[in-house]
């Protein structure tokens, strides 16, 4: 891939990834963020950080589906770091908009419900591997460590689905789809460290 | 926005937009068509058949800013028709609520099925405004019209033994895609004790803002408990049922440590998964949603005598 489509296409990737910021920004100017807009910024935030960091878990398996999707992962910390931006985001909304910056207040809501717990849990994995997402950091770290460090993205996510599941009303099922993509993409992983395993078994056994 | 204050006048004696829009569409069909001889004066009148004749009443609360009628008519819980907020408002139109039929059944003297137009003709509509909170810690203020439940029990002669009242919503998965969406135990079902049913404040509700019921919000005819949790108002009713026993109701059904039977709006009881403490006013703008929950939602002086005695912690 030639460096004029990486630039145009890191531009696109940019602009879907702000775009539910703009589109939050646009509504709120005409005031026009409907009817409850507490719930529009928060849902809209929420599922901005839940579908970019299942987008960046996607980046892996499909590279291996073919070498020619390689490029692939020149966009896999842009679309975490961009999760991990819309997660502040909506760590802000319950900060601000539903608790008013009341410390006591949120100790005694956070220490009550699970689901604030799950969704704390999430943003606090995420914090790390914002924290270690440059260049430097992977050659600190070293390659291996990196790389474990950020398997913590999967489990991230996975407190993310379990708080999306835990505010829906009893008997809602409208977290199925993501729950369902994620499942995939950890099952892809699994079977892909499966298959590696039995190739690494059978090159030792021709070796010998 | 359309924000609206309460005023002398009932909303029956205001055009309502509905009806001026028609008319403007009737003008506009009337320039395009008037030539052709093709004009009936159908258009208008239907536009005058959604309207109301209401009368004040002193059980309406006063001084209180009312919600748009946008978005009392866009922002719905109405789970027949899907569980988003705007699903009801889209979907709901193809629910037929002419001809309608309300069966009142159970522990009554004789069995008895009233048409929408006997309700509705029974006993002068009222123009009621209440505060409407719902148990996802949203609020609305909504100019219903109806008149108290007590009217339609009184006529329905209960006998002794009946302690509670059961109400039960239209369930048909031809017009209804919401059916299949969630596993509540439909048809939807409600209840109250038989004191709460008797109290003035319950309104047997066929309209707001002094026109009959949108879809959404439960057309032809619904409940509203304004000191409970908007979903024990039971929306397009088809039975009334009189029992001796506490009945089943869904969302209790569903989730008990959730949703109690009683389910008065309380801010010292948490919902499970969060504070009632204090609710987002809906229409209001993103940093001034937030406003103290009120005990019986500001309806103490009128119903707190009926939990006389009772844990509400434990009752909730």
């Amino acid at each position: 891939m030639n460096k004029r489509t990486v630039v145009a296409l890191k531009v696109a990737v940019w602009l879907v990834c702000l775009s539910p910021l703009a589109l939050l920004v646009f509504h709120g100017f005409r005031n026009d963020l409907g009817p409850d807009p507490t719930a529009t910024v928060t849902h809209a935030t929420g599922f901005a950080t839940l579908r970019l960091l299942v987008i960046s878990l996607a980046i892996t398996p499909l590279r291996r589906l073919s070498p020619r999707l390689g490029w692939l992962i020149r966009f896999r910390r842009l679309l975490g770091l961009f999760a991990f931006f819309y997660g502040c985001l909506h760590l802000l909304t319950y900060l601000w908009l539903y608790s008013g910056f009341n410390v006591a207040a949120m100790i005694d809501d956070i220490g009550k419900r699970r689901y604030i717990m799950a969704g704390m849990a999430a943003w606090l994995l995420l914090l790390p591997l914002a924290a270690t997402s440059t260049n430097w950091s992977i050659r600190k770290l070293g390659g291996k460590r990196w790389q474990v460090l950020h398997r913590l993205a999967y489990v991230s996510a996975i407190s993310g689905v379990i708080h999306y599941w835990w505010i829906v009303k009893s008997g809602v099922r409208t977290p199925i789809t993501i729950t369902l993509v994620l499942a995939v993409l950890l099952l892809a992983r699994i079977a892909w460290l499966a298959r590696q395993r039995i190739s690494r078994q059978a090159d030792v056994v021709t070796a010998g | 926005m359309l924000i609206k204050k309460t005023s002398d006048i009932p909303f029956s004696e205001i055009t309502p937009k509905s009806a001026y829009l028609n008319r403007r569409a009737f003008m506009t069909g009337a320039a395009a068509l008037g030539a052709a001889g093709l004009l009936e004066p159908r258009a208008a009148m239907a536009a005058d058949a959604t309207k109301l004749q209401t009368v004040k009443s002193p059980l309406s609360t006063p001084g209180l800013t009312l919600t748009s009628y946008k978005d009392i008519t866009s922002y719905n819980n109405f789970y027949e028709f899907g569980v988003e907020k705007d699903n009801p408002a889209k979907n709901a139109g193809k629910m037929k609520t002419r001809p309608w039929k309300v069966t009142v059944d159970g522990l009554v003297k004789q069995k008895k099925t009233v048409s929408i137009e006997e309700l509705l003709s029974f006993k002068p509509i009222e123009e009621r405004v209440y505060r409407h909170r719902c148990v996802e810690a949203w609020s609305m203020v909504i100019p219903w019209a109806g008149y108290s439940l007590s009217e339609l029990i009184n006529w329905a002669e209960p006998l002794p033994k009946a302690k509670y009242v059961q109400f039960l919503s239209l369930q048909d998965s031809t017009v209804m895609p919401g059916l299949r969406d969630i596993n509540l135990n439909w048809p939807y079902s409600e209840g109250l004790r038989m004191d709460e049913a008797m109290h003035p404040l319950t309104l047997l509700t066929f309209g707001l803002y002094g026109e009959l019921l949108p879809n959404q919000d439960g057309a032809p005819v619904r409940l509203v408990v304004p000191w409970k949790y908007g979903f024990k108002s039971a929306k397009s009713i088809v039975k009334i049922h009189f029992t001796s026993d506490q009945p089943n109701t869904a969302w209790n059904d569903m989730a008990p440590r959730e949703y109690g039977f009683y389910s008065n709006v309380n801010p010292n009881v948490d919902h499970p998964r969060w504070s009632q403490k204090t609710e987002r006013r809906i229409g209001a703008s993103l940093f001034e949603q937030r406003q103290p929950t009120l005990m019986f939602n500001g309806y103490g002086d009128q119903v707190a005598s009926l939990y006389n005695g009772m844990d509400l912690k434990k009752y909730f």
